[in-house]
């Protein structure tokens, strides 16, 4: 019998066809199947049947009632609002710090991506102590002219919330596009007269579209879908809000619906865009690079002035959280009137659970991710398998699936999971997939086929090889994607406030919910927002480092 | 099978209550019984009761412990509630009734384990600033001078705000009732997602005056914030709504066949016993025992609930048990949803004020009504009780048009009404 199996064995391997590796693809299209496509059928079959039938009744229903209408309506009008202002924000900020040279640039290279660190739900918090209707702001406001502003009420601070989070991302983009704009083509229009505004209109922004877009499209998407904004702000008339609200309903499902198509739609809109815009790129070997224009006199102070505005204002919510969190108590007073470190005894020594909490569930699903992308990484690149695209796509979905949807159909799918705390892990695994798929599969492109050859050469087998030549080589690129999925898990609201259950197994970013939720002695969501900010902040940071560190290694190899 | 079972080393709780409580009880109860681990689940009490159902088949939990009573009469109706007798020496130091509501229900599904009122609180600070007086009683609550100062959960989002609708409700009368519901609504700033945002929002000042459960209050005070209070008076009539305070009792019940039930019962004595009701009195809980002798015991401010005229009015916890889901869909869809509305026409009837007439009227009474007549309500109940169907969802649809269309006819009958009188 043994014999058999080996002749077959033996046989299908000179084919180049390797069991184990088949075993193994199996096990993970199984495992994906389950994790990912299963909870996303299911919501589409809740959406679209009725008893045994299929139906689009539900959907009918939708758009019959006002209400949810109006729900679709505003997230997608706050979607656009989000991407426009952020354009305004980042567009004049982009040209200054790019084409120009001035004193204290880096200062504001470094303050513009500083929104990014602060998730929108905390954001929220912050925005509202400083503009909302006791905000210092409005404080002021009424104690000199007896008005107040509602800038934090109802649509317009979801707006500014997002707004004030997501303007970095244009602005990066912004910058890149910039600086790779072939600067012959804008010296040809300056030639044949076209200056200022008519330029930028004409020529320079046409060609930033397509790097802008990719941004604009993820704010959208992020905007459309938004719960954690919503909920602090105690304004329910969007999507996510009434999915969140609405229980186990079938409008539940149908949002989830609109809002998984709405995202794919604009991923979809995006890879073609990216396309389009390899062919900015392709001109730019050519030409020179642009030298930042030196500027003096009055010009620099005026610019920086903007800048500095421009970016106090972004950074309005660190300075909210950063003083609530030591405040004992602020109420209806500019400051607040007495400070203390109890908030931070409390979420650090008293009430310890919620960053622990974090901190394992993130470092677990970091760790699944980091196995599942490294073999699949190894599979797709170096496997020889018929249908192993199909992992990739499945493992790609839930970057197209708004983390809220993959919630709802796990809830669904795996009612009896969801009073545990291991669901929180294996969505935010799921959720971090893709980029930690794409991280490792950069990160094996890096090494060469031939040293895994000379290992094999030297009588190690591919399960040897892989551990001891693959992997280490692999392994800066494999602990920045990691990294990246711990920090994206730990600020992950919108599935993690759908399947937490018990106050035990609840992590930071449902914690701070909970605390936002007290009435009396809510200042520790405050500290636990800092926290979050401080994790995402040191995270980003040595992401960064070991990146910069692997391509300048790269460079000198 | 499962009751046979052995409970394991742990008590799981299903409650409404802030940290602030439960984890003072969870403290208390683990030292006095070192074995027994206290898990906490988290939830409003309208979503506690679903989770309840929703794994009634396998109950993960073991003791519903929430405010409003007629959560637990909804509960206890659908079968999702075990009956228990109390040892004699509690259940002889507790007295069975306050006012026109029973302490424990008399089946024995749930028992009250502290007293606690409605309270208007307001802001000193916000009023001082807005230049407003102190809305003590609930006819200031739709007085015009506190347009958009008002804040105010769902009782479908809050257990103990559908206690209040009811009772208002049934003390007024369906129309004079949810007249009285949709004209706060008019003054309302903005709805909280859960009632304790409602006394944040108050304490913090982002809005001035919001209506809560008293011992929001007292812990406020506690901790040195400028609030000022008035119990919320919902007497037999509107009239003399004054002179009388409702103090309903906070409840605990025995989840059928949930995991520990011995476990869950040393919990219920132990908060029924004199160790536990004392721990009432903590500034961070504020609240008031069920057993009278204690009150001896009570920090100074704290007044006596069994001392304090309590209304005669009744209420029907069975007529509230029948419509609990319909009344919660009826608010969500005439005022919580359509909030902006409701409040764009009082804005409008309040500029109007000076004008007398017809028309005005007409205005004032399309804001006044639900869409629906108490009968019509009786009716449908039911099929709101069974759940989410096509029947509910095509009701909300209508109810939810409806009242957008009222509302803005009745904006526009109040612009007329202006114009007229301007001229």
């Amino acid at each position: 019998m043994e014999r058999i199996i080996r002749s077959v064995r033996s046989r299908l391997e000179i084919k180049g066809f390797d069991l184990n590796q088949f075993a193994l693809f199996l096990l993970l299209l199984g495992l994906l199947c389950v994790l990912i496509l299963y909870p996303i059928l299911r919501v589409l079959y809740e959406a679209f049947t009725q008893g045994n039938g299929l139906t689009l009744k539900h959907f009918l229903n939708f758009f019959q009632r006002d209400l949810f209408r109006e729900a679709l309506w505003n997230s997608l009008f706050a979607g656009l609002m989000t991407v426009i202002l952020a354009s305004l924000i980042s567009l004049p900020l982009a040209h200054f710090m790019v084409r120009y040279d001035f004193r204290g640039k880096m200062l504001i290279q470094t303050l513009g991506v500083l929104p990014l660190v602060m998730p929108p739900f905390v954001g929220a918090i912050g925005m509202d102590l400083i503009l909302g209707r006791s905000g210092i702001l409005n404080l002021l406001l009424l104690r000199w002219f007896r008005i107040t502003i509602p800038f934090m009420e109802g649509l317009q601070g979801v707006i500014l919330v997002q707004t004030l989070h997501y303007f970095p991302l244009i602005l990066l983009n912004a910058k890149v596009s910039l600086k790779n704009i072939d600067p012959s083509l804008e010296e040809m229009a300056q030639n044949m007269g076209a200056h200022g505004l008519r330029l930028f209109r004409k020529i320079t922004l046409p060609l930033m579209i397509p790097g802008c877009a990719a941004g604009a499209l993820i704010i959208f998407v992020k905007t459309v879908g938004a719960l954690g904004a919503p909920l602090m702000l105690d304004y329910n008339r969007m999507l996510a809000p009434q999915a969140y609200l609405s229980g186990d309903d079938k409008s539940r499902y149908v949002i989830a619906v609109i809002l998984a198509m709405i995202s794919l739609v604009s991923l979809w809109i995006q890879r073609k865009y990216l396309k389009r815009s390899e062919y900015a790129t392709a001109q730019r070997g050519a030409t020179g690079v642009r030298v930042a224009k030196r500027i003096t006199g009055w010009k620099p102070t005026m610019i920086l002035g903007l800048c500095v505005l421009i970016l106090t204002i972004s950074l309005i919510p660190h300075v909210g959280i950063v003083l609530l969190s030591f405040a004992k108590r602020w109420c209806f007073t500019l400051l607040p009137e007495e400070y203390t470190l109890s908030n931070y005894a409390e979420i650090l020594v008293q009430v310890p659970h919620f960053v622990r909490n974090t901190m394992v569930y993130c470092s677990l699903a970091a760790g699944i991710d980091i196995a599942l992308g490294s073999v699949m990484a190894f599979l797709l690149i170096r496997g020889r398998i018929m249908g192993k695209g199909l992992l990739d796509l499945i493992a790609t979905l839930p970057m197209g699936v708004p983390g809220m949807v993959l919630a709802i159909g796990y809830l669904k799918a795996f009612g009896f999971l969801s009073s545990t705390w291991f669901v929180l892990v294996i969505v935010y695994s799921v959720r971090r997939l893709p980029q930690m798929l794409r991280s490792c599969y950069a990160a094996m492109q890096h090494v060469h086929e031939s040293m895994e050859e000379a290992a094999m050469n030297l009588g190690a087998n591919r399960r040897r090889t892989f551990l001891k030549i693959t992997f280490p080589l692999m392994i800066r690129g494999v602990v920045a994607g990691g990294l990246t999925s711990f920090i994206g898990s730990s600020v992950d609201f919108s599935s993690t406030i759908m399947l937490v259950t018990r106050d035990e197994y609840s992590p930071l970013s449902s914690g701070i919910y909970l605390y936002t939720q007290r009435a009396i002695g809510w200042e520790p969501a405050a500290c636990l927002g800092v926290v979050a900010i401080f994790l995402v902040a040191v995270g980003t940071y040595v992401v960064n480092r070991i990146s910069r560190d692997r391509s300048e290694a790269a460079s000198k190899v | 099978m499962a009751g046979c079972a052995a409970d394991r080393d742990e008590v799981v709780i299903v409650t409404s209550f802030p940290p602030d409580l439960y984890e003072t009880y969870k403290k208390a109860f683990e030292a006095r019984y070192p074995k027994i681990t206290v898990k906490i689940i988290p939830k409003n009490t309208i979503a506690a009761m679903k989770h309840i159902r929703d794994t009634a088949s396998r109950p993960d939990s073991d003791i519903m412990w929430a405010t409003a009573v007629d959560a637990f009469a909804v509960l206890k109706e659908d079968g999702l509630l075990a009956r228990h007798v109390l040892p004699k020496e509690i259940a002889e130091r507790i007295p069975s009734r306050i006012g026109p509501y029973q302490i424990h229900d008399t089946d024995g599904a749930y028992f009250g384990f502290a007293l606690s009122g409605y309270c208007i609180v307001w802001n000193k600070r916000y009023l001082e600033a807005y230049e407003l007086p102190p809305p003590k009683g609930l006819r200031y609550l739709t007085d015009p001078i506190y347009q958009g100062h008002l804040g105010m959960c769902a009782p479908s989002r809050s257990g103990t705000t559908h206690l209040m609708v009811e009772v208002i409700l049934q003390r007024y009368g369906w129309k004079e009732g949810w007249k009285t519901i949709l004209n706060m609504g008019g003054n309302m700033a903005s709805h909280t997602e859960r009632s304790y945002k409602v006394s944040r929002g108050a304490i913090r000042g982002h809005f001035g005056v919001g209506v809560v459960v008293d011992f929001f209050v007292w812990s406020a005070l506690a901790r040195g914030y400028p609030v000022g209070h008035d119990y919320l008076p919902v007497g037999p009539t509107l009239k003399n709504a004054k002179k009388f305070i409702d103090f309903l009792p906070a409840n605990i019940g025995l989840i059928k066949g949930g995991p520990n039930p011995e476990n869950a019962k040393r919990f219920i004595h132990f908060l029924l016993s004199e160790e536990g009701q004392l721990l009432l009195f903590k500034p961070q809980i504020s609240r008031f025992p069920v057993i009278p002798e204690l009150y001896d015991q009570a920090p100074g401010d704290l007044p006596d609930p069994l001392k304090t005229p309590v209304s005669g009015g009744k209420f029907d916890i069975n007529l509230s048990q029948q419509r609990y889901e319909l009344i919660n869909s009826l608010f969500d869809q005439v005022v919580t949803f359509r909030l902006k509305e409701l409040r764009k026409a009082w804005e409008a009837i309040y500029e109007a004020e000076n004008v007398t007439g017809t028309i005005l009227d007409e205005a004032r009474s399309l804001v006044s009504k639900v869409p629906i007549s108490e009968e019509e309500a009786s009716r449908l109940a039911l099929i709101f009780k069974r759940g989410n169907s096509e029947r509910v969802q095509k009701c909300e649809t209508e109810w939810d048009s409806r009242a957008k269309k009222r509302y803005k006819e009745a904006k526009e009958l109040a612009d007329q009404a202006k114009k007229i009188g301007g001229k």
